[in-house]
């Protein structure tokens, strides 16, 4: 489904972000991908939509290269799903609105039926009292369990997530992981960038380690988990586990 | 020192200042409002595009329109136009433009440089996540700008594109040097039929202030209301 092949990054003619990185997601898996801060990860996830181009290697997302210049990247992204650390609620707009915009914009639905489709979702998501309500009037949590709603209104056929959990409160990070294991459950293919362990150990297939730009570990959950083959990835999972 | 003063000229002439002058002054204030916002916007947009020539012409032609005196811009173009016009149409002679076309010209290009660094700001103003959601879900360049960036951006901007609007509303004023009854200039006109320079003078004056003082005071409040929503 995902297929990153020897992608490198560079910002300005020195810094480089992105270090041959090559590792792919299947249709139905669940990848998470951690580190340190700066390590890359969400420039990683950002290149695999092209809202961050790179210079070298390639992406294949459902048999599209991404960084074609042929490729019609609005149509492409539209079939993929992007869930932000900071929500990116549209927030001149009614929280319906803000799933239906797209829906109709973008794929042509009606009216009737991207408001059907969005109130179904936010039903799932369990927020349909809300739909009348601005975003700025709803708490982190909620704000981010409308964005995951928003994406899944394009029916897509796989799911990003940008440190999801990274901007909230404590006590409303597990509503927000509840949306996402339910999904991981219907069998969404899905490439989350967190520092949840507890969630990638409960749901991810794979779990990738990233440190400087490079792509260090990329391992079975149970091998991850279990025995972590780099010095790096044990230093880091020792720090966020020891509390 | 008002005894030699003659009030009632004013009370006689206000259907015409009012009726004629004041209402070819809002009608030009308002339209060149609106075709500066949008032809402002426009250049704003050139501005901050990634192709490197459409943002230095728009700055050009934004740093060429700031660096002139307004009078000098109404001048010019109401004896340019007709001129720019026979060019445009391939006439054989200068064509005929009536004088609040000229005007209204020179106003919405004048003022699309003030109002296009205004939108420039909104537009900057957004943070950069907004316009990477909506391309995430797969709107394009102008789909994003219209119906994400820019509706944000106008309103975080309106307190401020009002006020300008008020200034612009002030500059009207200076059609006068084309003859043209504005208020200003129907004031003026009754000013010398009658010989009550004083009167008509103050009373024009204390109009300009009485309502752009309103209008600033409405500004102010809708400020404030803005910043409770967000």
């Amino acid at each position: 489904m995902i297929d990153i092949s020897h992608v490198n990054k560079w910002y300005g003619p020195t810094f480089q972000v992105l270090k041959d990185c090559t590792t792919n997601v299947a249709k139905g898996e669940v990848v998470v991908v951690c580190g340190p801060s700066g390590s890359g990860k969400s420039t990683l996830i950002k290149c695999v939509n092209a809202l961050e181009p790179f210079q070298e290697g390639q992406i294949i997302l459902d048999g599209i290269k991404v960084n074609d210049p042929k490729t019609d990247l609005p149509k492409l992204r539209a079939r993929v799903g992007m869930v932000f650390q900071h929500f990116e609620l549209f927030p001149h707009l009614r929280i319906i609105e803000n799933l239906c915009l797209a829906q109709e914009k973008v794929l042509g639905r009606s009216h009737d039926e991207a408001m059907a489709k969005g109130d179904k979702l936010l039903d799932r998501v369990g927020l349909k009292a809300h739909a009348t309500k601005y975003p700025a009037e709803l708490s982190g949590g909620q704000q981010q369990r409308v964005a995951i709603a928003r994406a899944l209104a394009m029916d897509p056929i796989a799911m990003l997530f940008d440190e999801p959990t990274s901007a909230l409160d404590p006590e409303m990070i597990s509503e927000v992981l509840d949306v996402m294991v339910d999904l991981a459950h219907e069998g969404m293919t899905m490439m989350v960038v967190t520092h949840e362990m507890g969630f990638a150990s409960k749901v991810a297939n794979r779990v990738i380690f990233m440190d400087k730009g490079e792509i260090v570990e990329d391992a079975l959950k149970t091998d991850f988990f279990g025995s972590p083959r780099s010095e790096r990835a044990q230093k880091f999972l020792s720090k966020i586990l020891s509390h | 020192m008002f005894d030699t003063l003659d009030f009632d000229v004013i009370r006689r002439s206000l259907p015409y200042l009012f009726l004629d002058g004041m209402s070819f002054t809002l009608m030009l204030t308002g339209l060149s409002a609106l075709g500066g916002l949008i032809f402002g916007t426009l250049i704003a947009l050139m501005r901050l595009s990634s192709y490197r020539l459409l943002g230095r012409i728009a700055g050009l032609y934004v740093d060429f329109m700031r660096s002139l005196p307004l009078v000098l811009v109404i001048f010019w173009f109401y004896f340019l136009v007709p001129y720019i016009g026979q060019w445009l149409t391939g006439a054989s002679r200068p064509i005929r433009v009536g004088a609040f076309t000229s005007s209204l010209v020179t106003f919405i290009m004048f003022e699309a440089a003030y109002f296009s660094e205004i939108m420039r700001a909104g537009i900057q103003s957004i943070s950069r996540g907004q316009p990477a959601a909506a391309s995430a879900l797969g709107l394009t360049y102008a789909q994003s700008m219209r119906y994400i960036v820019l509706p944000q951006a106008f309103r975080n901007m309106l307190p401020v594109l009002l006020t300008q609007t008020i200034v612009l509303f002030q500059d009207t004023s200076l059609v006068y040097v084309l003859s043209i009854p504005d208020f200003l200039g129907a004031a003026s006109k009754v000013a010398q039929r009658d010989g009550r320079l004083v009167e008509m003078y103050l009373f024009a004056a204390a109009v300009y202030f009485a309502i752009s003082c309103f209008a600033s005071w409405g500004v102010r409040r809708l400020q404030a209301r803005i910043a409770i929503v967000r």
